[in-house]
Parts: C-alpha cells; sequence; structure tokens
C-alpha cells in the first residue's frame, strides 16, 4: 500500500526535481535524468558485477523486483544466489547477513523500510557495529544494511519516522542519508566497497524523482567520499544544513529568499557518521548564521548535535544570532493529511526562520 | 525438581558397562578401544549415529588433555574472580567440557563455530592458548582481544565468538554457514546455544531460512538443565530440544560422553558438508557453577543435586576410568597429564595476572577497520583521541 500511495506523489515530486535542476546547476540541457531509484539500482547493479562477494538479501527483493523496485532486474540478472528472497523475519535474516560478514561475504541487506529494522536493531549494533573493536581489529564486518527511511505519506506513526540519530548515535557505524540520484549512485557504491557495517538511509518519497546526472556519476568509476558534505548552493549570509529530503526543502527556501535578497549557502551532509563538520564550521565562518533542518524527531537529533559541536568550536565565535534547529514535531506521525503536513518542517518554515534569524520582515 | 537432563543421564554409571575390547600391544597397553554409548534419540532421521565408537590412544589422549585443561582453565577463572582480578561476567564452562572437545574432535580445519557467552572453553579449543584466554578475562595486553573484549567476546581463525547477546549468535552462525555454502566450500558452521537461549524468537526465524535454503548449520543446545536460575522445565514447554527445529532434523547426544559427542557430530558434520541441510543437535550436559561468578547456584538446585552429577557423571571422571580400564593409558601416564597441565595453566594465569593492559591509546584503536572520523570525541571536546588502526581486519 505504501508503495502505491508514494507512487501516485511522483508527479508532483517531479515537478520539484524540475525547479531544483533548473537552479543547482547550468549545464542542464546536457546532463542525463535518472530517477533515485535506477541510481540506487545500477549503484547495486555495478558493484554485483565488480564483485561476486556481493549479494543482496531482504523482504521482496528477488522476484517481486523489490518492495519499492529498487532492485528490479537483479534477480533475472543474477539469480537465486546473489538476489536471497527472505521470509518476514527481520531479525533473522539481519543477524544471517551479519555473520555472512563477518564470514567474508559484502552483503547489502534491505528491509522493507527502516520502520522494521527495530526488529534487526540489535544485530545491526551489537552483531555488526562493534564486532571489530571487541576483536581488538580483528573481525571487520563489511555489510549495508539499506532501506527507505522518514517521514513517508500517510502511512501513520509506525511507518514514518527517521531513524537517522539512532544509527549515529553508534561509534562503529557509517551512516549515509543521500539526497539526490548522483548522491546515491556515488554513495552506495562506497558503502558497499566499504570495509565496515553501513546504515544507508534512503527516501522513499525520493525513489521516483528524477535527479541530472553527470557523465561522471554515469561511469562505473563513480564512487563519492563518505563522511564529506556538500554544498549544494554557495550562499553569504545564512547556512542551512540539512539530509536527504530536507536537502529539498533548505533549496526551495534557499531560491524564495533569493528574490529577497538573502543569500543562503545549503549544505548536504550526504554522511552523517563520521559528519562533516569542518565544512559546516567554514560556512558558519562565513555567514554567521546558522539553521540546522532536518525531518527526524528534535531530541537528541541530528540537529542536536550539529549545533552541540558548533557550541564546543571556536565557530561558535562567529554566530550573530544563537544557532537553531527545524524538526519534526516531537510527536507520533499522525494520519489525517493536514495534521501529517503540519508535522514535519516546510520550505515556508525555513524561510520564515531564516528571516527571524537575521531579522528581515 | 530435577530437571530433565540430569534424570536422562543420572542412571549412567560412570564406568563403561560395556568394554567391547581393545587392540593391545606388546606392553599390554591398548593402541585402540571400543566403547558402547548411551542410545541417541532421533528426530525426523532415520538413520543414527553409531553407538559402538572407538578411540586411538592418541585421540583419547588428546581429548582428555583439552578437557582437563579446559578444567583447570576454569578453575584458575574462578579465582582470578575471586581475587578480584577478573571483573564483570564470567561463566565457567566446568561441567561441560565434553560437548566442546567431542565436538571439535569431529570438526575439520574449514568448519567454523560461534557460541554463546560461554565461551572460554571453546576459544581455546580453537587455538587460543590458555594465556591468550586467561590474559583476556583479566584485561590484559597478551589477551586474545587484547583485554578489550573481555570473557564474551573472544575469537580466532573459524571461531566468531563469543556472544553476550542471548542467542544473537545463532543467526549469525547461520550467516557463517550461508558464507561457506556460496563460496562452495563443503565447511560447515556449528552454532551453540544454551536450553535458556533456545526459547528466543531469532533462533526460530533461522531454523527456518536454514532449512529452506540448505544451510549447512548445526545447531547445538547445549542443554545444561538450567538458563540462569530458570530450569529448563519452568522455561519451555517443550524440554525435547532436539525435537524443537520441527521440520529440522534432530539428534539427542549425551553430552557427559566425550565420545558419544564426536560420533554424534561425525554424523552431523557429514550430514550438514554433504547438502542435507541443517540439524538440530541437544547435548545433554550440566554446569557446577552458577550462571555467572556472582551467582552460588544454589538457590534454584539443591547441593545434592551437583554432587550427584560429580560422582555418577563428570565427563572428565568418567573418561579417565574408560581410558585407563581399557589400557589405553594407565594412572600414572594421566597423572602426569594432570601435573602438565596443571603447570601451564598455574604458569598462564600467573603470566596473566602480572601482564599489563594496553596502552591508553588503543583505547581509540580498531573502531574501524578503515577510519575516516578526523578525530574521534573524547570525554570532553578539549582533546580527542586519535583513531589508530592495529588489528589484522581479516574481511578487507
Amino acid at each position: 500500500m505504501a508503495t502505491i500511495k508514494s507512487l501516485s506523489l511522483l508527479g508532483q515530486l517531479n515537478k520539484l526535481s524540475y525547479v531544483n535542476r533548473h537552479f543547482s546547476t547550468t549545464k542542464l540541457t546536457a546532463a542525463k535524468q535518472m530517477t533515485v531509484r535506477d541510481s540506487l539500482n545500477s549503484a547495486m547493479d555495478e558493484e554485483m558485477e565488480r564483485d561476486d562477494k556481493v549479494f543482496i538479501m531482504g523482504e521482496e527483493v528477488a522476484q517481486y523486483d523489490g518492495a519499492y523496485k529498487v532492485t528490479r532486474g537483479l534477480w533475472k540478472k543474477y539469480g537465486d544466489k546473489r538476489v536471497i528472497d527472505t521470509p518476514i523475519t527481520e531479525m533473522g535474516f539481519a543477524g544471517i547477513a551479519t555473520g555472512a560478514a563477518m564470514a567474508g561475504l559484502r552483503p547489502i541487506c534491505e528491509f522493507m523500510t527502516f520502520n522494521f529494522a527495530m526488529q534487526a536493531i540489535d544485530h545491526i549494533i551489537n552483531s555488526a557495529a562493534k564486532t571489530f573493536y571487541m576483536s581488538a581489529g580483528r573481525v571487520n564486518v563489511p555489510i549495508v544494511f539499506r532501506g527507505p527511511n522518514g517521514a513517508a505519506s500517510g502511512v501513520a506513526a509506525q511507518h514514518s519516522q527517521c531513524f537517522a540519530a539512532w544509527y549515529t548515535h553508534v561509534p562503529g557505524l557509517k551512516v549515509i542519508s543521500p539526497y539526490n540520484s548522483e548522491d546515491c549512485k556515488g554513495l552506495l557504491k562506497a558503502a558497499i566497497r566499504d570495509p565496515d557495517p553501513v546504515v544507508f538511509l534512503e527516501n522513499e518519497l525520493l525513489y521516483g524523482v528524477q535527479y541530472p546526472m553527470s557523465d561522471e556519476a554515469l561511469s562505473k568509476d563513480f564512487v563519492l567520499p563518505i563522511g564529506k558534505a556538500k554544498i549544494e548552493k554557495p550562499g553569504k549570509h545564512i547556512t542551512l544544513v540539512a539530509h536527504s529530503k530536507a536537502v529539498e526543502l533548505c533549496l526551495e527556501a534557499a531560491k524564495e529568499l533569493s528574490g529577497k535578497g538573502i543569500e543562503a549557502e545549503v549544505i548536504n551532509l550526504r554522511t552523517l557518521r563520521p559528519l562533516d563538520v569542518d565544512t559546516i564550521a567554514k560556512s558558519v565562518s562565513k555567514t554567521n548564521h546558522l539553521i540546522s533542518v532536518e525531518q527526524g524527531w528534535p531530541s537528541c537529533g541530528i540537529g542536536a548535535e550539529i549545533l552541540a559541536r558548533i557550541m564546543e568550536s571556536e565557530t561558535f565565535f562567529h554566530l550573530d544570532q544563537p544557532a537553531i534547529r527545524l524538526t519534526g514535531a516531537d510527536v507520533p506521525m499522525p494520519y489525517a493529511k493536514s495534521l501529517e503536513a503540519a508535522a514535519i518542517p516546510v520550505a515556508k518554515d525555513i524561510v520564515e526562520a531564516v528571516k527571524k534569524l537575521l531579522k528581515v520582515k | 525438581m530435577l530437571p530433565s537432563c540430569v534424570r536422562a543421564v543420572s542412571k549412567q554409571s560412570a564406568i563403561p558397562k560395556k568394554y567391547l575390547g581393545g587392540i593391545l600391544s606388546k606392553n599390554n597397553y591398548a593402541s585402540e578401544a571400543t566403547f558402547e554409548t548411551k542410545p541417541y534419540k532421533l528426530h525426523k532421521l532415520e538413520e543414527s549415529p553409531s553407538t559402538t565408537v572407538t578411540v586411538s590412544k592418541e585421540d583419547a589422549i588428546d581429548m582428555y588433555t583439552k578437557m582437563h585443561t579446559i578444567r583447570r582453565m576454569e578453575t584458575s577463572a574462578g579465582n582470578l574472580y575471586k581475587e578480584k582480578i577478573i571483573r564483570g561476567f564470567c561463566h565457567l564452562y566446568s561441567g561441560q567440557e565434553a560437548v566442546a572437545v567431542g565436538i571439535k574432535a569431529a570438526l575439520r580445519p574449514h568448519d567454523a563455530v560461534i557460541t554463546a557467552y560461554r565461551a572460554h572453553g571453546w576459544t581455546h579449543l580453537m587455538g587460543v592458548s590458555p594465556l591468550g584466554v586467561l590474559a583476556e578475562l583479566c584485561g590484559r595486553k597478551e589477551g586474545c582481544a587484547k583485554g578489550k573484549g573481555g570473557s564474551m567476546h573472544m575469537y580466532c581463525e573459524n571461531f566468531y565468538g563469543g556472544n553476550g547477546i542471548v542467542g544473537a549468535q545463532v543467526p549469525l552462525g547461520v550467516g557463517i554457514a550461508l558464507a561457506a555454502q556460496y563460496k562452495g566450500t563443503d565447511g560447515v558452521c556449528i552454532a551453540l546455544y544454551g536450553d535458556g537461549a533456545a526459547n528466543q524468537g531469532q533462533v526460530f526465524e533461522v531454523y527456518n531460512m536454514a532449512k529452506l535454503w540448505n544451510i549447512p548449520c548445526i545447531f547445538v543446545c547445549e542443554n545444561n538443565g538450567y538458563g540462569m536460575g530458570t530450569s529448563a522445565e519452568r522455561a519451555a514447554a517443550c524440554t525435547n530440544y532436539y525435537s524443537r527445529g520441527d521440520y529440522v532434523p534432530g539428534i539427542w547426544v549425551d553430552g557427559m560422553d566425550v565420545l558419544a559427542v564426536r560420533e554424534c557430530f561425525r554424523y552431523a558434520v557429514n550430514y550438514a558438508a554433504s547438502g542435507k541441510g541443517p540439524l538440530v543437535i541437544e547435548a545433554a550436559t550440566y554446569r557446577y557453577s552458577g550462571h555467572s561468578m556472582s551467582d552460588p547456584g544454589t538457590s534454584y538446585r539443591t547441593r545434592d543435586e551437583i554432587q550427584e552429577v560429580r560422582q555418577t557423571r563428570d565427563p572428565i571422571t568418567s573418561f579417565k576410568e574408560k581410558i585407563i580400564q581399557t589400557n589405553l593409558a594407565t594412572a600414572e601416564e594421566i597423572k602426569k597429564i594432570d601435573g602438565e597441565i596443571r603447570t601451564q595453566v598455574d604458569e598462564a594465569t600467573k603470566q596473566a595476572k602480572t601482564d599489563s593492559e594496553i596502552p591508553m591509546e588503543e583505547l581509540s584503536a580498531d573502531i574501524y577497520s578503515v577510519n575516516l572520523e578526523q578525530q574521534i570525541r573524547n570525554v570532553d571536546p578539549f582533546t580527542s583521541l586519535v583513531h589508530k588502526r592495529i588489528g589484522a581486519a581479516v574481511n578487507m
């Protein structure tokens, strides 16, 4: 059901992507468009071709072509051995995938959504993240846990939650939360090649959205560095730092602010652990203002961590105003449409917050 | 209330009822001997492992030595704990030695093992010296995980721990076996858990997947009668653990008889390695100590019960008697081995106690095999830690 609903949103979201497209670069006429879904698919396909130890395991990943069609065609190409449909038993198959990684394979463990990964979180943290340290650097665990994360649409509280802060809390994990197609391809490839456990948080609402792909990004050698943020739009008046779909909100807001003479710098974090504090600090030193934007809950969230780190660093002295967080409201996600819309920040919220911070009417 | 595992084997005499004869050398020493084991119980299997087992002198001495070394090591660990040198957790394996030693004797070099938190004995059997185990327990640098893992987190080649989360090692074991199948070796993985963990949901999840995919995983329920202080009967609606895989065939074996265990696992390894899929094996055994060192182990069972097992079915004493009765070795030879083990373990204990802990800079070593953090946050923001890479990282 969730799949169908998300697909129905595509038309609307595609319009947004066109906005961004015109916004982000000037060579767009030549750039090829690719959906986030296809970029993830090609990342896995290329890495499976490159390394026969890479395999995919999860619910509906093979014959069904993926609950969200991210693994479409891979079972036909690679067969039962390398694309494995599991029963609906997250704790069991996450443990099996982790064990296989300990014994030298390179599993991609797909969760239909990260909401269900809570049933398996013990294996992600206790089995995957801690084993290298506990074994004094002997047993590294090269595994990718991936799937859609964050607020979805019309699916209520149990299916609409951001787990970014949960995993980012854990030493031993690397945590990626990509935004667009280039991010997804370059970072998923990097995650699969990485010899440590990586949690890769996709966004269901972005799967069907098209973004431009440079020639470089289309290449099989395209790998983005884990742990490096990207400045999506340079600016000098305020820094907006976000991950995943919130990056899009920031870009929308920045566009509107630009019309009012306010140039916001938008940072796409890409990786949440390790957090690229240098890029944020450098930006804040220039803009003297900082807002973090995320769709997850406020308490102990990604924004909370960013603000704490800035507060503790020399960058604090560059702030002209207190840094603030825009986050999801501190409530379980409601089902009702109007309430749901009010529970996560939208571009308008960012615009208003920027104006307030910069004392602009 | 006497747990079923005790009932099941308490009638057995420590002295073999039926000595089936041996081949005598010119010194009147037997080069091998044959014994009859207790019958196995089968679940959805037609063919049973053989109840007639033959052991060579060499193998008998080897298995005796290993069981006795584990016993001495655990006694030493218990003392180190009482001296407050070992901290936190310390779960002793005393009483259960025949299970690990019997299984190990049936494994081939490329077979893998993963076990629960009662891991000291297995760690030694898989290749770590008594010093490597004892120093790890003491948190010292000569420990097999340099003191960073402790009692439940020890690793070596083909041995994946040691796991502190009850039941979590079972899915991991299936994954290790899946890797063997994927790579096309005929290796199997032994995934051990206790009668307490046998009730964990994830165990049933992976029985299902292992059977579905024919994964060469041998599930081993070491039934020592108690999950912490709760007897098997009080925790499980069905205490026939060998049958609890339902569609996964199973075997019950006397876990106090090292030869029965070895025979059972020769059969099991052959079964799983030949593509027939998983098995669930219940090894009936007993733990002399409490659940961990903080448990005297006497509030939920009687001292008489423990004494009875010690006197009538101790896996080491009974095997020693078998060895001597069948002339595989003399009492003097055994005594000499005991002495050598004592010296070796005492020496290791001394070394472990006096060994130093790893330097402070290793606090932030080996969090990642490829570290991307610029610095590792310390307890305060003023002085950061630096990530260091030291270990071998076997999966690069």
